[in-house]
């Protein structure tokens, strides 16, 4: 019945992978039938085989600070809205290394994307004056000639707030406005001593802004979090707190006492982020102590939200460009093509060396190999629409050199099992005996790889990264195959007749064992060693064992006793 | 029968056996002067010829060139900036890379302009970009961060598994002299050292440790009882060891070199110089010494190491007195 229960068990592990397989098939063929964002049958390729330009940028603040983690995902965020935009198309914005961004761009950027992604953004308040809600004005809107009209104010403003402000152009731009067509120009910026005409950043509102009161860099801090009343007692109301220093503190003092009493709309003011309104709160009381709440309808993710853009705001970060590389498109086909020849004849090459080496047992790392490639190509597209993992060029030359470290896991299992076959074992012995030796082989091996793979992953940037990535992939599906393809496909193989009776094509050749010379019995001592039938170990022995094995004496011993 | 099999049957009884350890003295000498040579040839030539990445400096691709003389293009640069040191290379079927020191935003966009003139293409394809002297080296501060890193817990790995810091010395000494030298080959092409210079070289790294394990592995099988051995020394053990993992050496390099090898043929041969060429003369020359090493370097320095231990030496004196 044991033979039985081994080949039961093959099948099982065989079907396991089959299943593994079967998953994300299923999945990928959900996600693009049902057309969920992303999802595709081919993975998304990077920069250096689609085309395009990539920047790297650094952040560089005033006064020699490093940028935080959480600046650096709001610079990212604020990166992606200006490409956006901007009209370029579909931008990657990634942090790398905890220091620099990297933008990757289709096509090649001109002077003014540039210019706009590498300015500081700009956080400013500024009074309400009014505003409406932006509704389309449709194709037969009759274009209305701006420069006719009068741009002087009828009186002198009083101050920030007043209505004198909007003046007949002022008031003609701002009815005509739509929000929903390109409304600032890349990288535009405003006169901080005039209004503004904007709209809020979901594009549902459209505003008149008075002149800039207070800037962002006025800002000492800002964070999110619940409201407590004043038992102290814990509200499930979210707001966001705003911290000025001593020159934000007079000029929002002045702002609020103004606003305060004021009507609607003009009590409120609005924060604006690169001239976008991001919130337009009124004033419910006048602030002299630098401490204001904002509070509405927030959630906590919004309110951290906003918080997160205020304190960004606080501290400008400006970027300079380290380095700008720009791809042809076509070249990056050639490199794609290139790369993907040489794996091919690599592979080919690789198999007829093995068919001449191992005969029928190549078609196992045939197998072996082609459901290996078959689950990578998976996991990648996987990647490529979960986690937006890009494939590069250098990703590509780690999945070519993982061919090598993937059929060396076979090499070492078959070698395993020939020196078993050598020892005098039948097939099907040597074939479970050779695997326990050469598993773990394969395992503390994998295992160096593997953390190569991780380390180089977490403490590099770039195409370093990409590299690693694969690698990492490679060697833990290497892992799964050999364990629940290539072994019991072998264990089932060694029931074959073919195979078993040791066909001189089937690369388990019998009579090689036969013919071998097996003089004084020197493998005695290691074979009898993992047969556990050496019960004293010598010291030198004991210091080798792994814990598994040390445990496995240990019980021997116990039983004796 | 194979005589390549039967060679197998011969190596792993014992029968036939190549003298890798006991040889050790030829083979360190071997590696001193490989050294000593992969050392001294960069210095010769003038040191490493380090690519525009760690440099910094301007650079153009022309698409669609045609058969357009090289020279043109460095006349074209030197139109607009006189006397500046213009490189020129063809990089793929029909692309041209000009490389410069790093110009000012308006000269390069002259040069742009100017080259798509000159060579009479749309001036959209001829793209400018330009790297920052310190990107190449932010790369390589990484990536050595991420070597030392490697190094240590690797070392930690390989000591706990084997239970002996030894085998973790001598692997490390093996990777040791695969870098040098494969860092020597490397500036003795003469190819330049771009950051897929050095990704090649990180692999390296983990191929040599990756093939130093699997042969050590198979010594650890072998030596777990040698004090109760009468027949063959440690050192003969070790030996015994390397020649029973021989073939499966051969073969795994051959298969290891054999897509690296086609990445280098298919990429110096079509694309030019390019991230594929970079790794792939990197990793074909790593991996070829990296099992070299294991085999000649590795085993050897191990059974050394380890050839002062008391019990070693004793037990090795009754097997050899018993041959008497």
């Amino acid at each position: 019945m044991a033979e039985n229960t081994t080949a039961r068990s093959a099948r099982r592990r065989i079907s396991w992978i089959t299943g593994i397989a079967a998953f994300f098939v299923a999945l990928i063929t959900w996600g693009t039938v049902t057309a969920q964002p992303g999802a595709s049958w081919t993975p998304e390729l990077a920069l250096d085989l689609q085309g395009g330009t990539q920047l790297i940028l650094t952040p560089s603040i005033a006064d020699g600070q490093q940028a935080s983690l959480e600046q650096l995902n709001q610079a990212v965020s604020i990166i992606r809205q200006r490409i956006d935009g901007s009209g370029v198309g579909e931008a990657q914005v990634t942090i790398q290394g905890n220091e620099n961004i990297v933008v990757a761009i289709p096509g090649s950027p001109d002077a003014n994307t540039l210019q706009l992604i590498k300015a500081s953004a700009l956080l400013e308040f500024r009074p309400v004056i009014n505003f409406a809600q932006s509704i389309p004005l449709g194709e037969d809107a009759e274009p209305v000639d701006l420069e006719a009209l009068s741009d002087e104010p009828t009186t002198e403003p009083v101050n920030a707030s007043d209505a004198a402000w909007v003046t007949e152009r002022l008031l003609a731009e701002f009815d005509s406005f739509d929000c929903s067509t390109q409304f600032r120009t890349p990288g535009q910026v405003d006169d901080p001593s005039k209004p503004l005409v904007t709209c809020d950043d979901f594009l549902r509102f459209k505003y008149i802004l008075g002149p800039v009161e207070v800037r962002g860099e006025n800002i000492s801090d800002a964070f999110s979090g619940t409201i407590t009343t004043q038992t102290g007692a814990s509200t499930n109301t979210w707001a966001v707190n705003l911290e000025f220093d001593a020159e934000g503190t007079s000029a929002f003092g002045s702002v609020t006492s103004r606003l305060f009493g004021l009507p609607s709309p003009q009590n409120q003011f609005a924060i604006t982020l690169d001239g976008l309104v991001i919130t337009a709160p009124s004033t419910n009381a006048v602030i002299t102590n630098g401490q204001a709440q904002i509070t509405g309808s927030f959630t906590q993710e919004s309110a951290t939200v906003l918080a997160d853009q205020l304190k960004y705001g606080a501290l400008p970060i400006g970027f300079e460009v380290q380095s700008q590389e720009n791809i042809s498109a076509t070249l990056g086909d050639e490199s794609l093509r290139s790369g993907l020849i040489a794996g091919l004849i690599g592979l080919i090459f690789v198999m007829i060396y093995m068919a001449f080496q191992y005969r029928g047992l190549a078609s196992v790392v045939l197998g072996s190999l082609v459901i290996a490639a078959l689950l990578v190509y998976l996991f990648i597209a996987f990647l490529s629409w979960r986690q937006g993992y890009r494939l590069s060029l250098a990703g590509v030359a780690g999945l070519i050199v993982a061919i090598g470290i993937t059929a060396d896991s076979f090499i070492v299992y078959f070698e395993r099992i020939r020196d078993e076959l050598r020892d005098g074992r039948s097939l099907e012995i040597a074939v479970e005996a050779g695997w326990k030796r050469a598993f773990r082989t394969i395992l503390v091996s994998d295992a160096v790889s593997f953390t190569a793979a991780v380390v180089l992953y977490l403490l590099t940037s770039s195409s370093v990264r990409g590299f690693a990535f694969t690698l990492g992939l490679t060697t833990l599906i290497d892992l799964m195959i050999v364990t629940l393809f290539t072994h019991p496909v072998v264990q089932l193989l060694a029931r074959n007749k073919f195979f078993a009776s040791g066909h001189r094509f089937s690369g388990f050749d019998l009579s090689a064992a036969k013919a071998s010379y097996r003089g004084r019995g020197e493998f005695r001592v290691g074979a009898e060693v993992t047969s556990g039938k050496v019960r004293k170990a010598s010291k030198e022995a004991q210091k080798r064992q792994t814990i598994a094995e040390r445990k496995a004496r240990q019980a021997l011993e116990d039983g004796d006793e | 029968m194979s005589k390549f099999r039967k060679l197998g049957n011969q190596l792993y009884s014992g029968e036939r056996s190549f003298d890798f350890v006991g040889k050790k003295r030829l083979w360190y000498a071997i590696a001193a002067v490989a050294v000593i040579l992969a050392v001294s040839l960069p210095i010769l030539r003038g040191g490493f010829n380090f690519g525009i990445e760690f440099r910094g400096g301007s650079e153009f691709r022309v698409s669609n060139s045609q058969d357009l003389p090289q020279s043109l293009a460095v006349e074209t640069v030197n139109e607009i900036v006189p006397g500046v040191q213009v490189n020129v290379a063809a990089v793929g079927f029909s692309d041209l890379r000009v490389q410069t020191e790093q110009l000012q935003d308006l000269e390069s966009e002259e040069v742009r302009l100017a080259l798509a003139d000159a060579f009479g293409v749309d001036p959209a394809e001829v793209a400018s970009s330009f790297v920052g002297p310190n990107w190449g080296a932010d790369v390589t501060r990484q990536a050595l961060i991420g070597l030392g890193v490697f190094l240590l817990l690797v070392s930690l790995l390989m000591a706990f598994y084997f239970r002996s810091w030894k085998m973790s010395a001598a692997a490390l000494l093996a990777l040791a002299h695969d870098l040098v030298l494969t860092a020597g080959v490397y500036a003795g092409v003469g190819f330049e050292v771009t950051p897929a210079a050095v990704i090649g070289f990180l692999t390296i790294l983990a191929y040599s440790l990756y093939d130093t394990v699997v042969v050590f592995d198979k010594v650890r099988e072998n030596t777990l009882e040698i004090e109760l051995s009468d027949t063959r020394t440690f050192g003969e053990m070790v030996n015994l060891a390397v020649n029973q993992t021989l073939v499966r050496s051969i073969n795994t390099s051959v298969v290891a070199v054999l897509p690296v090898g086609s990445i280098l043929f298919i990429g110096s041969l079509i694309l030019g110089a390019g991230t594929l060429r970079d790794i792939a003369l990197a990793l074909f020359v790593g991996t070829i010494v990296g099992t070299y090493s294991s085999i000649f370097l590795a085993a050897p320095i191990y059974a050394h190491l380890r050839s002062g231990e008391k019990e070693l030496k004793e037990a090795s004196e009754r097997v050899l007195a018993g041959r008497e």
